[in-house]
C-alpha cells in the first residue's frame, strides 16, 4: 500500500449546451482515446439523427455519448451522464457530462459535487452567454478547482484570436471573483479535431496545449495547509473474540496506529490500536481508504459520528450552521419545516430558520429573499436537533456537504454546503434542576400530555377542546388550551398564512406545547396545521405516548356553512386567498391516533378523548 | 508540469475503496439488504469485495441467485461450490409456475423470455424475503443506457424504475431513505469497466468459473453467434451436430442466449490480452439487448436490474 495520494482518478465535469458541441467533444476525446468499442463506433458511424449533416460512414462523435431513449428523441440531455476515458499517463478520468439548459442548475451541482477540473464550453461564434457564467458559478461553489475554458467552434470565426481573447477575457473576470485558483483557456474545434486530443497548425498564435495534454499534465491543486484527519464511521464490525471496530473511509488527512483521536460527537478520546483490512493490518491510512479502525479501550461510538484527530483540527459539533443550499425538490423550500439533513452516514433533523438571500448564479448578485424554488442558490441558516460537528465544505466536501431530505416523500430536496458554525453548542449546555418532570408529575397526580387538534377552519376543534377541558378540569386534571387564533395575537403574530409561515407557526406552537407538558400540564393544541409534514414535525419533538394527533373530519361544506369567523364567505369573495379548504390544500392525517367528527353529539367526542388521555 | 505516471494498481486501489464503502453504507443503512448473486464474473468480484468490506465479520446479510434454470450447468456447480467454501446465506428464486407452463428461450422471444424468468422471478424473490434493498454489479460502460444510471438507483412499489424519481447524487453522501413501498438497487461497481474487473480478478486471485476461459465446447451457430449445446433441452435442426470449438465466454448468463467468442486463451494472462486487444463491448454477445441501444432502458422500466 502506498503512503502518498496520487489521484488515480479525475473527476472531470464538462458544462455546456448540445449546441456548443459537447457531446461532439466528449465523443471525439473517446473515440481518439480508445474509450469506446468497436461496435459502438461503427454505430455511430451508420445512425444518423434528423438535422445531422454528418455523411454516412463518418463518426457522428455526439452519438457515443448519448443515454436514455428519451434523449435520443427529444435531442437533449436531460440527466448527468458518467463515463470513462484513460489517459496515457494511465489516470482514469471519470466525465460527469451534465445537461447546459438553464433549468438544470441541479444537475450542473450534482456533476460538479466531486468534480476537480471542469470543461467550460463556450461557442465561439455565439460568444459568452448567461449559462457560462451560471455554470462556472456553480463549478466554484461545488469546490472544483481547475476550470479549463473550451473555446469551441474556432473554425466558424476563422481561427481568428480575437475572438478567443474577447471570450477568455470574459470569463477569467468571472472566474477570479469566484476564487477559482487555476484557469485555463483553449481555443478549439471539436468537429474538426484541432486541439482536441493534438495540436492543430489552423491556430499558430496558440502556443499552449491540447484538451487531452491539458489533462494529462493535470496536478491536484495543492492545499497549504496539511488537511485534517476526517473519519465518518458507517458501521460497527462485530467479530469473534470481542471484535469491535469501526468500518468507514478516510475522507480527509490521514492517521496512524497509535494517534490519539478523538469522537467529535461525544468528547470521547481514545488511541488507534489497529487499522485493520481484509489484506491485513496497516500502519497508517490515507484520504480515500476503506478501513476499519479499532481503539485502545472501550469508547462509545456509533454509526455516523465522526473521529477526528485532536487539537486545533478536532471538528466542533454546534447545532446552528450557515450554509449555501442548492434547492433541487419541486416544492419550494418552507422556513420552520423539518427536513432530514444526511451528512455522509449521518442523519438527523433540521430546520432552516432563516433565509439570507437568494444568489443570482449569472449576475453574482445577492437578492433578498424568503423562500428558494427549484434550481435557486441561496445562503441560509439551518438549525439541528443536536449538535453535530460539521467542517465547512472548503476543508472537506465529505464533512462538510449535506443533504435535506424531506420526511414524508424521502426525496431529496437540497444539497448543503457549509459554511461555518454560527455557535459553538458548548456554550448552551441544558442545566440539570432537581425539581425535574417526574417530581411535577408526582406533585400534579398525573402525566402531562399534548392533544393536538387538526381540521378545517370551523371543523369544531375550538369547541372540542373548550368542551374536554371542562370535562378534565372537573376531574381534577390541569389543562392549558393553545387556540391558533390566540396564539396568533401574541406569541406569533408576526406570521402570515404563506405555506412557510404556517411551518413556522406549527413549530412555535409545538415548542411551547412540550414546555407546558413538561410542566405536567395537558396541553389542547387547536390550530389547523394543514400540512402533513409540519405535523410530523411537532410529533418528532415527543416521546412515545406523549403526543395525540387528533383529526376532527368535518367536511368542508359544514364547515363553510356554520362559517363561525366568517373565513369562508370572505375566501368565496376572493379575499382570503390562502384559506385552507379553499385556496389552500388540507392533507388529511394519514393514521392519527383519534378521529373526531365535528357534526353530531359533542359530549361523545369528549368521552372518546378523555379515555385516550386517562386511559379506561 | 511534472510528469506523473498512475500505476493501474491505485486505480484498482481507489474503485475497490468506493465499492467497500457503497457496501457499508447498504449493510448500515437498509433494514434487509440482499446480494445478487448471477455467478459470473462480476458478482465474483461482488462477492469478494463484500468479504473485504466487512472482515474480519463475514457477510452481514444473504445472498440471492435468480435461477431461470437454463444457465449452465457448470455455473450451477461453481455456484454450489462457492457458498459452500464461504459459508454463504444463499436463497435461489425461480418462476416455478412459468416453468410448469414449459417457458424457455424456445418457446418465446428472447425479451418475454427475459421478462418471466428473469425479471419477475427477481422482483417476487425479493418480494417473498422482503428485501429492502438489492446489491447488483452493474457497470456504468455495460452499455450506453446505463451511463446515467445511479449508484443508488431507487424503484418505486412494484419495482418500477421512474428515471424522474432518481435521486442526485452528491459526494460520497447517499440518501438511503425510503417512502412506504420503495425499495433501493445498489451498484458498488458502477464505475468500473470490464477491464478493471478482469485486472483485479487477475490481482485478487478470485475465483471465477471455467467457461470464461477457453477449451474444447460442442457448439452450433445460430443467427451468426456460436452457441454451446450444454443439455439435452437443446433443439437440434434435423442433421445438424454440435461441433467441437475452441470457445470461451466473455459473460454467462443463459446458455442458449449466451454468443461464444473463438479462442485459445485457457488463462488468465492470454485472456487479459485478447481483452486488451478486443474493441467490442461484452453485451454484443448477449442476445438479449440486441434489439437497439434503448431495449435496456425498456427492461428496466419493468424491473430488470
Amino acid at each position: 500500500m502506498t503512503t502518498t495520494r496520487q489521484t488515480p482518478v479525475l473527476h472531470l465535469v464538462t458544462c455546456g449546451s448540445v449546441d456548443d458541441g459537447k457531446s461532439t467533444l466528449i465523443g471525439r476525446l473517446l473515440a481518439e482515446t480508445n474509450s469506446v468499442p468497436l461496435d459502438q463506433l461503427e454505430y455511430a458511424r451508420q445512425t444518423r439523427r434528423g438535422g445531422s449533416t454528418i455523411p454516412v460512414g463518418e463518426v457522428d462523435f455526439s452519438l457515443l455519448t448519448d443515454g436514455l431513449e428519451a434523449e435520443r428523441e427529444q435531442g437533449i440531455t436531460i440527466d448527468v451522464a458518467y463515463r470513462h476515458m484513460n489517459l496515457p499517463n494511465g489516470r482514469r478520468v471519470l466525465i460527469a457530462d451534465a445537461p447546459g439548459h438553464e433549468q438544470y442548475t441541479r444537475n450542473m451541482a450534482v456533476a460538479a459535487s466531486n468534480g476537480d477540473v471542469a470543461v467550460l464550453l463556450v461557442d465561439a461564434a455565439r460568444g459568452v452567454r448567461p449559462q457560462t457564467h451560471r455554470h462556472l458559478t456553480v463549478c466554484a461553489l461545488m469546490g472544483v478547482k481547475t476550470v479549463i475554458i473550451a473555446v469551441n467552434k474556432m473554425d466558424l470565426v476563422g481561427y481568428r484570436q480575437a475572438p478567443f481573447d474577447e471570450i477568455v477575457a470574459v470569463v477569467q473576470a468571472t472566474a477570479s471573483r469566484l476564487g477559482v485558483p487555476d484557469v485555463r483557456a483553449i481555443p478549439m474545434s471539436a468537429a474538426a479535431g484541432d486541439n482536441v486530443t493534438s495540436s492543430t497548425n489552423e491556430m499558430p498564435w496558440f502556443e499552449g496545449p491540447s484538451l487531452l495534454e491539458a489533462l494529462c499534465g493535470w496536478e491536484p491543486v495543492e492545499d497549504t495547509a496539511m488537511k485534517p484527519f476526517r473519519f465518518p464511521v458507517q458501521f460497527i464490525v462485530r467479530a469473534e473474540g470481542n471484535f469491535r471496530g469501526y468500518a468507514g473511509t478516510v475522507v480527509s488527512g490521514e492517521v496512524s496506529r497509535g494517534d490519539e483521536i478523538i469522537v467529535a460527537d461525544s468528547g470521547r478520546t481514545a488511541l488507534i490500536d489497529r487499522i485493520v483490512t481484509f489484506d491485513g493490518d496497516l500502519e497508517q491510512a490515507v484520504t480515500g481508504q476503506a478501513v476499519t479502525l479499532t481503539l485502545d479501550h472501550e469508547v462509545d461510538v456509533t454509526r455516523g459520528d465522526l473521529i477526528t484527530g485532536v487539537g486545533p483540527t478536532a471538528a466542533q459539533p454546534a447545532d446552528r450552521f450557515s450554509a449555501d443550499l442548492v434547492w433541487l425538490g419541486e416544492e419550494p423550500l418552507a422556513h420552520g419545516r423539518s427536513y432530514l439533513l444526511v451528512s455522509g452516514s449521518r442523519s438527523v433533523p433540521a430546520t432552516v430558520t432563516n433565509v439570507r438571500y437568494r444568489l443570482d448564479v449569472v449576475s453574482g448578485h445577492e437578492h433578498s429573499a424568503r423562500l428558494l424554488d427549484m434550481n435557486d442558490v441561496g445562503r441560509v441558516e439551518i438549525a439541528t436537533d443536536r449538535p453535530i460537528p460539521m467542517d465547512p465544505y472548503t476543508t472537506s466536501r465529505d464533512t462538510g456537504g449535506f443533504l435535506l431530505v424531506d420526511r414524508v416523500t424521502a426525496d431529496t430536496v437540497a444539497a448543503g454546503l457549509t459554511r461555518h458554525a454560527m455557535r459553538r453548542s458548548f456554550n448552551v449546555v441544558p442545566h440539570s434542576y432537581d425539581v425535574d418532570h417526574e417530581a411535577r408529575v408526582r406533585l400534579m397526580g398525573h402525566e402531562g400530555k399534548v392533544v393536538w387538534l387538526t381540521g378545517l377552519p370551523g371543523s369544531g376543534k375550538s369547541s372540542i377542546a373548550d368542551a374536554a377541558v371542562r370535562r378534565l378540569h372537573a376531574l381534577g386534571v390541569h389543562t392549558y388550551v393553545l387556540d391558533g387564533d390566540n396564539v396568533r395575537t401574541g406569541l406569533n403574530k408576526d406570521l402570515g398564512f404563506t405555506p412557510e409561515d404556517r411551518a413556522e407557526n406549527v413549530r412555535r406552537v409545538a415548542e411551547v406545547s412540550k414546555l407546558m407538558m413538561d410542566s405536567g400540564l395537558v396541553v389542547f393544541v387547536a390550530l389547523v396545521s394543514p400540512y402533513r409534514s409540519d405535523r410530523l414535525s411537532a410529533k418528532a419533538l415527543f416521546g412515545a405516548g406523549e403526543f395525540l394527533e387528533v383529526h376532527v373530519d368535518t367536511s368542508v361544506e359544514v364547515c363553510a356553512e356554520r362559517d363561525p369567523k366568517g373565513l369562508y364567505a370572505k375566501a368565496a369573495a376572493g379575499s382570503l386567498p390562502n384559506m385552507t379548504g379553499m385556496g389552500q390544500a388540507y392533507e388529511v392525517p394519514e393514521h392519527p391516533d383519534l378521529i373526531l367528527h365535528g357534526v353530531g353529539d359533542i359530549e361523545a367526542s369528549v368521552t372518546a378523548l378523555t379515555i385516550a388521555i386517562l386511559g379506561e | 508540469m511534472s510528469e506523473t505516471t498512475i500505476p493501474y494498481e491505485a486505480v484498482l486501489d481507489e474503485l475497490e475503496a468506493e465499492a467497500i464503502h457503497i457496501y457499508r453504507e447498504t449493510a448500515a443503512a437498509f433494514r434487509d439488504p440482499v446480494l445478487l448473486y448471477s455467478i459470473g464474473k462480476d458478482s465474483s468480484v461482488l462477492l469478494h469485495l463484500a468479504l473485504k468490506a466487512f472482515a474480519p465479520a463475514g457477510l452481514p446479510f444473504p445472498v440471492m441467485h435468480v435461477d431461470t434454470t437454463w444457465k449452465f450447468q457448470e455455473m450451477i456447480a461453481f455456484r454450489d461450490k462457492r457458498v459452500a467454501e464461504l459459508g454463504l446465506d444463499l436463497r435461489i428464486s425461480t418462476n416455478d409456475e412459468a416453468r410448469a407452463e414449459g417457458v424457455s428461450p424456445f418457446s418465446h422471444g428472447t425479451h418475454e423470455y427475459t421478462r418471466i424468468m428473469k425479471t419477475v422471478a427477481l422482483r417476487a424473490g425479493i418480494d417473498r424475503y422482503g428485501f429492502d434493498a438489492a446489491i447488483g454489479g452493474a457497470r456504468r460502460d455495460e452499455e450506453r443506457s446505463r451511463a446515467k444510471e445511479r449508484i443508488f438507483s431507487l424503484r418505486e412499489p412494484g419495482h418500477r424504475w421512474d428515471p424522474r424519481k432518481q435521486r442526485p447524487e452528491f459526494w460520497r453522501t447517499a440518501n438511503t431513505t425510503l417512502s412506504e413501498g420503495q425499495s433501493m438497487r445498489v451498484f458498488p461497481l458502477s464505475n468500473w469497466t470490464e477491464l478493471d474487473v478482469w485486472r483485479y480478478i487477475q490481482r485478487e486471485a478470485i475465483d471465477i468459473p471455467a467457461l470464461y476461459f477457453a477449451k474444447e465446447r460442442p457448439v452450433v451457430e445460430r443467427d451468426g453467434a456460436l452457441i454451446m449445446v450444454d443439455d439435452e433441452r437443446f433443439p437440434l435442426r434435423d442433421g445438424e451436430v454440435a461441433q467441437m470449438r475452441s470457445v470461451r465466454f466473455r459473460t454467462l448468463g443463459c446458455y442458449p442466449l449466451t454468443g461464444a467468442v473463438e479462442s485459445t486463451a485457457d488463462n488468465l494472462v492470454d485472456l487479459i490480452a485478447e481483452m486488451e486487444s478486443s474493441t467490442m463491448s461484452e453485451r454484443a454477445g448477449r442476445l438479449i439487448d440486441g434489439e437497439g441501444g434503448g431495449s435496456m432502458e425498456a427492461k428496466k422500466a419493468e424491473g430488470y436490474f
